[in-house]
């Protein structure tokens, strides 16, 4: 009979004292399409080793034949949950880039879009935590506010999960009322919703014990790791880079920076809720403060930057020098001026960074992003070795991995 | 005292004189340079000297400059250092008949996916490296996409044939 070789038994050795098993590509733990091939004795897991790369889109290749505004949906499709911050990351890229200043209106209503994806990326990731642990209720539960999320963005955008929302320079149209309406609803319900949602969860005897001491790591080996994020904060070290580098003016925000102690997986989840207070709380400073503007200041909603901004769609059809700029931008034949640049925002799960080398082309001569969950996925099998099968699942999905991220 | 980028030139000047070269200022952050097989020293320099601190590795990535002769391939590294909160980029270049460079996984865990990824898209060979096999790319792959030979199709190109994009 013919010898079959799919699996390799260790040098020297008559049997195999280990299980191997396959944890995706598509399996629910995961999450997203990612293997982990497992080593593990009995429930213990000895060794894994992760593969990515199934949907590679070859994303920093595409971004070098295209205009900066046809890189936008690119960036959409990293880390899916959080469109907005990615769109937003990109712009501001692009605006310091081009020594672009924005009104300050617009950076306030970026803040309350970019809030808005990091409280629907913290929910998503969290109630997915809940989910592994064996607590379904919570996820349905928030569910309902992340599709309210979704229908702010609609309003804003058109689109509700890969959004393009903004251009360079702003917003292609100003919020409407119902957007208003909504937000003011969101923040009316979405506060009662996430207190019973801890309430479930904080201090639940069984998610505690399934989640405390499993997938730790200490500040240093997180440093080591470039972990970034809740993940690194929960670990104990208070960087954000909207604190650090401040963005879109966060400067005028009044907001804490939660960290944890031990890294874990109990630790994680309550330093991503507490993030989504702070952020309920940025949400509603920069709504007063966008209240505040009155007039002609409150129809502002996008910087004049005509040679990266598009004209308004009457005017392309009136005037000489609108539809001269119209065909310029849609044809991508504005030349950047030379250099480089990296630029970050503190995106859903890490620090989000577009680091960008321009030789003055119309496009970019190299663009790289810094994935920030490509990176920390490597600390997984440290942080499960030895563990039970059933805390590395946990650990999975409290990393908050998102495959399109990993992938680029 | 603050940390500045005049201090860390100075510092570095000070350790490696003509051995580190082409500081430049873009966008607030300090650019530099070194010969290729110095990477590590300069590297592990900036980590261990107290009064700098680099211990955090945000981003390594590859270039590729065709047109610089024996200088195609860059490995650039972005350096953070979160106590002082100030960024830097170290650059090395390596021609791309022989894209030898020393890994900086023995510093920075995080420098492993990083590497891998580089070596993926760009062939560059990082000496010591654990495990540097493609990780986004199948493995069967005998090329190195991101390399600027590699072009993407031309968005003009007249030699489609339109029918089988319903059209004509």
């Amino acid at each position: 009979m013919e010898q079959h070789s799919h699996i390799t038994l260790p040098k020297g050795s008559i049997e195999k004292t280990t299980t191997t098993l396959n944890i995706g590509p598509t399996h629910p733990a995961t999450h997203g399409v990612f293997q982990n091939i497992m080593e593990v004795d009995g429930e213990r897991v000895v060794s894994t080793e992760q593969t990515v790369g199934y949907i590679h889109r070859a994303f920093e290749k595409l971004a070098e034949r295209r205009p900066l505004y046809q890189i936008t949906p690119i960036t959409d499709r990293l880390n899916y949950c959080s469109s907005p911050i990615n769109n937003m990351g990109w712009h501001i890229t692009c605006e310091r880039f081009l020594k672009i200043d924005l009104p300050k209106r617009v950076d306030y209503l970026r803040v309350i879009i970019m809030e808005l994806s990091r409280i629907s990326d913290h929910l998503i990731c969290n109630s997915i935590v809940g989910v592994d642990t064996g607590a379904y209720t919570g996820f349905l539960y928030v569910m309902q506010y992340r599709e309210l999320i979704y229908e702010i963005y609609e309003e804003v955008c058109g689109s509700r999960l890969t959004t393009n929302i903004g251009r360079i320079g702003g917003f292609e149209r100003n919020f409407t009322n119902t957007a208003f309406t909504k937000l003011e609803k969101f923040l009316n319900e979405y506060p009662g919703v996430l207190r019973e949602f801890e309430k479930l969860f904080t201090r639940n005897r069984i998610f505690m014990e399934r989640t405390q001491g499993t997938g730790g790591i200490s500040a240093e080996r997180a440093m080591n790791y470039g972990f970034t994020g809740p993940n690194l904060r929960a670990a104990g070290v208070d960087y954000d880079v909207r604190v650090q580098q401040p963005y879109s003016s966060y400067q005028d925000f009044d907001f804490k920076v939660p960290v944890g102690t031990t890294g874990d997986n109990y630790d994680r989840f309550l330093v991503r809720n507490a993030e989504m207070w702070e952020s309920i709380s940025i949400i509603k400073q920069a709504y007063q403060k966008i209240q505040a503007f009155k007039g002609a200041d409150a129809e502002i909603y996008h910087a004049d930057v005509p040679e990266y901004y598009l004209p308004k769609k009457e005017d392309v059809y009136t005037k000489m020098e609108a539809l001269i700029w119209h065909f310029k931008i849609i044809m991508g034949e504005i030349d950047l001026p030379k250099g480089q640049i990296y630029s970050a925002v503190e995106g859903g799960n890490g620090e989000l960074g577009f680091y960008l080398i321009s030789d003055g082309g119309r496009t970019p001569f190299r663009l790289h992003f810094r994935r920030p969950c490509f990176i920390y996925y490597q600390a997984f099998e440290e942080l499960i070795k030895g563990g039970m099968l059933s805390d590395a699942v946990v650990t999975l999905s409290s990393l908050n991995l998102i495959a399109g991220e990993l992938d680029a | 005292m603050a940390l500045t980028n005049a201090y860390i030139q100075e510092k570095l000047v000070e350790k490696f004189n003509d051995q580190v070269f082409q500081f430049s200022t873009d966008s607030g952050i300090l650019s530099f340079e070194s010969a290729a097989e110095n990477n590590l020293k300069v590297l592990q320099f900036l980590y261990e000297e107290s009064s700098l601190g680099f211990t955090f590795l945000t981003d390594l990535c590859g270039v590729n400059y065709p047109d610089n002769q024996g200088a195609e391939l860059v490995v650039v590294y972005h350096l953070h250092n979160f106590i002082e909160n100030i960024r830097i980029r170290f650059s090395i270049a390596v021609p791309v008949a022989k894209p030898d460079v020393f890994t900086a996984t023995k510093l920075f865990e995080s420098a492993n996916w990083m590497e891998r990824e580089t070596y993926d898209f760009f062939g560059i060979n990082f000496i010591g490296h654990p495990n540097l096999k493609r990780i986004l790319n199948v493995d069967e792959m005998d090329y190195f996409p991101l390399r600027k030979e590699f072009p993407l199709e031309d968005q003009t190109r007249i030699d489609k044939d339109d029918e089988m994009f319903g059209r004509g």
